[in-house]
């Protein structure tokens, strides 16, 4: 008798239940963020007192007056790492699924390599985390806290519940490499690498559209 | 080596791709769209006119929704998989964007621009 077992999980659609399961979820994450969005988006313009994003501000206290507080060449770069993870993340789905395919130059076992891309996405995710750990610092220096105004609950909240899905986007990453080292991945861990894919993909959608509402959008 | 993505036919199914995915020279060249896309939405909020101008929020909106459809379409790869994908996803997207709507129509942040309405 055959030791051998599949892990596909079939279900009466013909298709495989963690990949509805992905997408339903994100369906769901769709609303969620939505709802965060929006929410920024009411309260926008009319917190009584800096700090602003995009305005000048004025202290009551010292009546010194500070400049808008978004930092837009700093959040353009971790937009662009971010961009760039999604691109690395397609590699590592690519290579998963041409394991088994012969790689003759240097260039192919480059392409061919899911470690390396698993790890540079992983590596961006984590930048990008690093990008917003500076910029909530500064704010917080510059007087910008969850309690100060209506523009900082919302924008902590917005921005804060991202990092945290970009979080466990890295974590996810991080699993599935340590999986590539241990055993290797291959054509049969396509799903696996694919459902973490698309979770990565779509926080990347979601920062597409902060970064246009939030940071540009004045 | 063939640069098409290939998956064995079982999962494939499974998957529910329906169609081929993307070469890995797609993948480059949606990267570099990408990329130009957001350089250009950066350097129009330093220019002084553009962003005085009624063209603005649009224009930032059109390029930001160009950017969620091509990742969605090519990264995502939606448009070579099964159709109850597409409506798991879509599906939400739109309740979520009406919402939206709503909201913002709702507290005056939006109006079709009758007398008394908010508008900021």
């Amino acid at each position: 008798m055959s030791t051998t077992t599949t892990s596909h999980h079939y279900t009466s659609t013909g298709l495989d239940n963690r990949k509805i399961a992905i997408w339903a979820f994100i369906g769901s994450e769709c609303m969620l963020f939505a709802s965060l969005i929006s929410t920024y988006l009411v309260y926008k313009g009319r917190s009584p007192n800096g700090p602003f994003p995009h305005e000048l501000w004025k202290d009551p206290s010292t009546g010194q007056i500070f400049k808008p507080i978004l930092n837009i060449p700093v959040t353009s770069m971790s937009t662009f790492v971010l961009l760039m993870s999604s691109l690395a993340m397609v590699l590592a789905l690519a290579a998963v699924e041409n394991k088994n395919l012969p790689k003759r130059t240097v260039g192919e076992k480059i392409l061919g390599s899911s470690k390396l891309w698993l790890a540079m996405t992983a590596l961006l995710g984590a930048t990008f985390l690093g990008f917003q750990a500076f910029e909530f610092t500064s704010f917080v220096h510059e007087g910008l806290t969850i309690k100060t105004n209506l523009f900082g609950s919302s924008f902590f909240t917005l921005t804060g519940f991202h990092g945290a899905h970009v979080t466990a986007g890295v974590i996810w990453l991080l699993t599935l490499l340590m999986i590539d080292f241990k055993r290797g991945l291959g054509p049969q861990d396509t799903i696996s690498v694919d459902i973490a894919a698309l979770y990565w993909h779509f926080v990347d959608v979601v920062w597409i559209a902060i970064f246009t509402l939030v940071y540009l959008i004045r | 080596m063939d640069t098409h993505t290939h998956l064995p036919e079982e999962i494939a199914h499974a998957a529910g791709d329906l169609k081929e995915h993307p070469t890995w020279s797609t993948y480059w060249k949606v990267a570099l769209i990408l990329t130009v896309i957001t350089a250009v939405e950066v350097w129009v909020y330093y220019v002084p006119a553009f962003v005085a101008s009624r063209l603005f929020v649009p224009f930032l909106l059109i390029m930001s929704a160009l950017k969620f459809g091509i990742v969605v379409l090519f990264y995502m790869h939606i448009r070579y998989d099964h159709k109850l994908f597409r409506a798991l996803f879509v599906g939400p997207l739109i309740v979520a964007m009406v919402t939206l709507l709503a909201l913002l129509f709702l507290f005056g942040h939006l109006s079709f621009g009758h007398p008394g309405a908010i508008v900021r």
